[in-house]
């Protein structure tokens, strides 16, 4: 596998490859020294469009446990601001001869145009709202790791579903690995024909007891300003995962960072069902697969073809 | 109110003698082996095949199977850039491009920088026309002022400087308010209104049609009612004023359905349609690839079929390129930034003939009665092959086999959404005006 761009373009072989890896890196996290060989000499590139200390840091993190050397380009005080295009961007970068850059910009496609216009391994750090794949895989991690397999399993993913990259690619993801999705939220944020991803739509909570795993998302304030959603305490009313709402035999997760009283109650964040932190910790051995999966059997890219102009 | 004219550099007037060419006019039910004398720029003769004799003062072309002798088409709705945007097309170019592609005139958007709203800009650019373009171009100016939607521009005056209409293509008249307005100043001035259905309240934010692509990708959708609704309204606004309205670029069954519906109430309304609406779907941004970035978005598949099928009952008067280059930098960005728009005047016969006629949706003779009738629509005497007409006329070579772009472009952008197809079919000769305004690099004359 050369670049990770998207959830849509892994089979669920692929998703179960990473995954496996990802197991045998935990290992690694709970050394003394966290810290492998395997990518030494190796150049990441972290090009962030968008603030992100979560994604970033677990990126960052994942890199320098595999020993490879890691440069940040964040998008304010740089040459972006001065109004270089995506693409010189990406050629200036591409000079340095990075063996991976992980992008995170605000637009769909950005990963795959990037792969278009260097010889390095690109990773979708999230594209706009299109797809976040790293965090998908994590999740799907997280759930091996809880419940051992996710046929079969009933996933909800509540709250904004028109904005959340996160919930495409796990809408994908989860259905890929054998589990019945639905999505569920205010009409106005559940976009037109999400069904065709393959999942089913509720607009009430009135079924959640059927589900297996409840995963909910996180409810951006600017949502009441652009007037999808009446008021925050509306949503809450009907869409916040609470004590009332959550049963004890359910797995509830978060992409984070977590709205306290808003999404998601803060009794049901501090529960035993809750396994949020879970997943920051998987991010960072999942990154680490990924890292290892686009790197590991690559040639050093000094052989690699120059980008093409065209 | 003086006739509306045309304006080109048109060269020499031409003296040519097609013989034995299968000549196709559906327009005068004309469809078979003929010889068409051009004389001084205007069909002279059409007689027998084989019955003239060529004389050396013409030049003779000879008639092969592959070949149909059609009118020049003609494109109503194309954005030639001039002035303000030359980085992307001028009326030189853009008229290149236009007799590559068989047609033998067109009509330009005024949303230009700035916005050709005033007369003395209207003169102007006629001017430069008159100076530079190779097949004859029309105008239509801005119904208000720089687009803004808020007051007519001195629409009696454009009138007498040559204007063919009046648009604000690129953005709807918002307000019904104003729309109403244009439409009964129309009773003095004439001119039609051809108007860019587009509700932006709804589409606000969008940047693909809004369905199952939209939603895999993420992307802000663009309902396809923000463009039949407005459909709806300016139909009735011209019914309550008796006014004259063309609706552009229809892209919706649904605008179909409104079309039909006023046409079938006596409301003097015509429609027009892209190429790249009747032969792709939202399917095609699947890659993000801003090429398919267009205003109106590409629908689904049941909206392309109605497309078709309006077109071929006639709901749809016409096809139009809704020809809009973009300069490569400017396409060579994320889906979201791109500027909406296709390139369109070099292929829309080629596309066209490869999958509506040889598809077999569509025959020849309708396809090319579709793509000259925009001519009569804005009150230009539609190309025809009758003796005293001046000549319009388009050679084409139906076996032709070519790749859009392989040779490069006659325009100076690239950005076709249907670059690197294989196509077959394309023009070979453009007689625009009676001059030649275009003769494929490999297609040589006998008897020069």
């Amino acid at each position: 596998m050369k670049h990770l761009l998207s959830i849509e373009e892994l089979d669920r072989a692929g998703i179960e490859r990473i995954v496996s890896q990802a197991m045998r890196f935990d290992e690694v996290s709970e050394r003394e020294i966290k810290k492998v060989p395997t990518l030494r000499g190796r150049m990441v590139l972290n090009l962030f469009y968008e603030a992100s200390t979560r994604t970033r840091g677990s990126f960052e993190l994942a890199a320098k446990r595999l020993s490879a050397d890691v440069v940040n380009f964040a998008a304010s005080g740089s040459s972006i601001e001065k109004g270089e295009s995506l693409k010189d961007t990406v050629l200036t970068l591409s000079a340095h001869k990075p063996d991976a850059i992980v992008i995170r910009a605000p637009w769909a496609g950005a990963a795959e145009l990037v792969s278009r216009w260097t010889s390095a391994s690109v990773i979708n750090a999230g594209d706009g709202k299109h797809e976040h794949p790293t965090q998908a895989l994590l999740d799907v991690y997280t759930l091996q790791r809880q419940l051992g397999r996710l046929d079969g399993l009933s996933i909800w993913i509540v709250g904004d579903i028109a904005h959340s990259r996160v919930a495409r690619s796990n809408i994908l993801a989860f259905g890929r690995m054998g589990a019945r999705v639905t999505v569920c939220g205010p009409p106005t944020l559940i976009p037109h024909e999400i069904e065709s991803l393959g999942c089913e739509v509720r607009f009430t909570l009135d079924e959640l007891g059927t589900a297996d795993v409840i995963y909910a998302l996180r409810m951006q304030r600017e949502r009441i300003t652009d007037s999808p959603i009446p008021s925050l305490r509306e949503y809450a009313a009907w869409y916040q995962i609470n004590e009332r709402r959550l049963s004890p035999r359910q797995l509830l997760m978060h992409p984070g960072p977590v709205n306290r009283g808003v999404e998601l109650s803060s009794a049901v964040v501090d529960s035993p069902q809750a396994v949020i932190t879970a997943q920051v910790q998987a991010g960072v051995v999942v990154r680490m697969a990924v890292l290892y999966e686009l790197l590991s059997g690559a040639r050093a890219p000094s052989t690699s073809p120059a980008p093409a102009l065209a | 109110m003086p006739l509306a004219a045309l304006s080109s550099n048109a060269a020499a007037p031409v003296d040519l003698l097609f013989r034995e060419v299968h000549a196709i006019d559906p327009r005068v039910g004309l469809d078979g082996l003929r010889d068409v004398r051009v004389r001084g720029g205007a069909i002279a003769e059409l007689a027998e095949p084989g019955s003239l004799t060529p004389e050396d003062s013409e030049e003779l072309v000879q008639g092969e199977a592959r070949h149909r002798l059609s009118p020049a088409f003609f494109d109503p709705h194309v954005h030639l850039r001039s002035p303000g945007q030359e980085h992307k097309e001028d009326l030189e170019t853009g008229t290149r491009a236009a007799a590559a592609g068989g047609f033998g005139g067109v009509i330009a958007m005024p949303n230009t920088d700035p916005v050709i709203d005033s007369a003395p800009l209207l003169r102007s650019l006629r001017d430069t026309a008159a100076r530079d373009a190779r097949v004859p171009v029309g105008f239509l100016p801005a119904i208000t002022r720089e687009l803004a939607g808020e007051r007519l521009t001195d629409m009696a005056e454009l009138r007498a400087e040559g204007a063919l209409g009046f648009t604000d293509d690129g953005r709807p008249v918002m307000s019904a308010r104003v729309m109403r307005s244009a439409l009964r100043y129309q009773r003095l001035c004439g001119g039609v209104l051809a108007l860019h259905e587009e509700d932006l309240t709804l589409s606000a934010g969008g940047v693909m049609f809004e369905g199952a692509v939209s939603a895999a990708l993420g992307l802000d959708g663009i309902p396809g009612v923000s463009e039949s609704s407005m459909v709806r309204r300016d139909a009735a606004l011209a019914a309550y004023e008796g006014g004259r309205v063309h609706f552009q670029h229809l892209s919706v069954a649904d605008s179909v359905a409104a079309v039909a519906a006023a046409k079938a109430d006596g409301i003097a309304v015509s429609a027009e349609v892209t190429p790249h609406h009747l032969l792709l779907t939202d399917e095609s941004l699947r890659g993000l690839d801003t090429a398919f970035k267009v205003n109106p978005p590409l629908a689904t598949e049941s909206d392309r079929v109605a497309l078709i099928d309006g077109l071929r009952s006639g709901v749809i008067d016409c096809v139009a390129s809704d020809h809009a280059p973009h300069a490569r930098e400017e396409k060579e960005v994320p889906f979201e930034q791109a500027p909406m728009g296709t390139t369109g005047l070099e292929t829309a016969f080629a596309v066209l003939h490869t999958e509506l006629v040889l598809g077999g949706l569509l025959e020849l003779g309708l396809l090319i009665e579709r793509m000259t009738a925009g001519a009569a629509l804005f009150e230009l005497p539609a190309p025809s092959i009758v003796v005293g007409q001046p000549a319009n006329l388009t050679l084409l070579d139906l076996e032709a086999s070519w790749v859009p772009g392989e040779h490069g472009w006659e325009s100076r952008s690239q950005n076709s959404c249907f670059a690197g197809r294989r196509l077959q079919g394309r023009a070979l000769m453009t007689v625009a005006a009676g001059a030649v305004a275009y003769r494929e690099r490999t297609f040589s004359v006998v008897g020069v």
